[in-house]
């Protein structure tokens, strides 16, 4: 198995990632904890997933 | 092994001092000294040591030679121990708030009082080791920083060297009851401060003089006294120089802080801690630091969090001592905190 270092679209970070990644995968980033989607493996693509907002304050 | 003196070895800090020190592999505490409590077990009055030590409190006239003194007294006695102690010790390290500000006139702003040794202000290295580390490997005189302070210095430092802050920064201080000391008083009492959300320092706290000195910013700082023991947060509010974005933040952090030991950015997407609270660092010496820019316009906010009495305190002079004798920085300091607490 071999690893590529992409950066993470949110915080800018390194995410390590496997070749054996698919289309559609959601991972997660180490520095910042956002959800990244998979939306093209050739070549590798990230993008923010959609995220559900917490708010304590309403 | 390194022998070390440890004067208010009875008040919270001292006690978080005495915990480190004895759990250090390379450092024995030789003297526990308290004016309140000469004779008595350290651990009638610190039980969480029970078994750590047998060591009673001595007087100040009955600590024997040693290697290092750790000054964990209050503003103003600080000043005569050093004087005392400076020239009959390999170092001193004074977490007091006696040595802190460089300026003696902004000392007496602060402090109410005159400050008794001004000639030795510039011999004292800021206890900072994120800042200051060179000059900590060779000091022979170290201030520890104030809680509130480490955390919003540490937190401001990185992008106002990078010259990313426009203007004046408000730094909202929140900290446990800890940080009022360990003698008794009406505000500490139960009844009072029990569910207390307390503004006790709405203008003019101590600690936004050495935010200012460490800095460059023009700071000011409320305080306010929360429902808990242990623990700071400060949310320090600023305007983006023009032409500077979160993105130019984040590097700066990153840039500053990739390497040290007990800096941890935190800025999260999900999960319940999203950004630095002192709950989950309870006992540790880490500090977190966060930071969130309103996209579309000048605002940034800052977080910093840490345990007032560890990174705040005990466990700022236990990483200086480290650096300043060539050990591991994280000897002695270990513990990465609790969860759930």
């Amino acid at each position: 198995m071999t690893t590529a270092t992409q950066t993470c679209p949110e915080c800018d970070g390194a995410l390590t990632i496997d070749d054996s990644v698919r289309m559609s995968e959601v991972l997660e980033c180490p520095g910042c904890r956002s959800e990244l989607e998979v939306v093209a493996t050739a070549p590798l693509l990230l993008a923010l997933a959609p995220e559900v907002e917490e708010d304590w304050g309403e | 092994m390194i022998r070390t003196a440890v004067f208010g070895a009875a008040g919270y800090i001292g006690g978080e001092v005495l915990r480190l020190l004895l759990g250090h592999p390379e450092t024995e505490v030789t003297a526990a000294v308290s004016s309140r409590f000469p004779g008595k077990r350290v651990d009638s009055v610190h039980p969480n040591l029970r078994s750590a030590t047998d060591l009673t409190f001595c007087d100040a006239e009955q600590v024997p030679e040693c290697d290092v003194v750790l000054l964990a007294t209050p503003h103003r006695s600080a000043m005569a121990l050093v004087r005392q102690w400076a020239s009959r010790t390999e170092l001193l390290i004074d977490l007091s708030g006696d040595f802190r500000l460089k300026d003696a006139d902004a000392y007496k702003h602060y402090y109410g009082v005159a400050h008794e040794a001004p000639e030795l202000l510039d011999s004292f290295v800021p206890g900072i080791p994120e800042l200051h580390r060179d000059e900590l490997r060779t000091a022979r005189l170290i201030s520890v920083p104030g809680c509130m302070a480490t955390a919003g210095l540490l937190a401001l430092r990185p992008p106002a060297a990078c010259g990313l802050i426009a203007s004046r920064v408000l730094v909202d201080g929140r900290t446990g009851s800890s940080g009022s000391g360990a003698t008794a008083g009406e505000g500490n009492l139960h009844a009072e401060r029990s569910g207390a959300m307390r503004v006790f320092a709405p203008v003019a706290h101590r600690h936004e003089a050495e935010i200012a000195q460490h800095t460059g910013l023009d700071v000011r700082m409320t305080a306010t006294g929360v429902e808990a023991v242990r623990g700071v947060q400060v949310v320090c509010h600023t305007e983006l120089a023009p032409g500077a974005d979160h993105r130019a933040v984040r590097a700066a952090y990153r840039e500053a802080y990739a390497d040290e030991p007990f800096i941890r950015m935190v800025a999260h997407k999900r999960g319940v801690y999203r950004y630095p609270e002192p709950k989950i660092l309870l006992g540790s010496n880490f500090c977190d630091i966060g930071h969130a820019a309103d996209e579309g316009s000048d605002r940034l906010v800052v977080i910093a969090a840490l345990d007032n009495l560890v990174k705040g305190g005990a466990g700022n002079a236990v990483q200086c001592l480290n650096v300043r004798m060539g050990w591991p920085e994280s000897y002695g300091l270990s513990f990465p905190g609790l969860h759930p607490m």
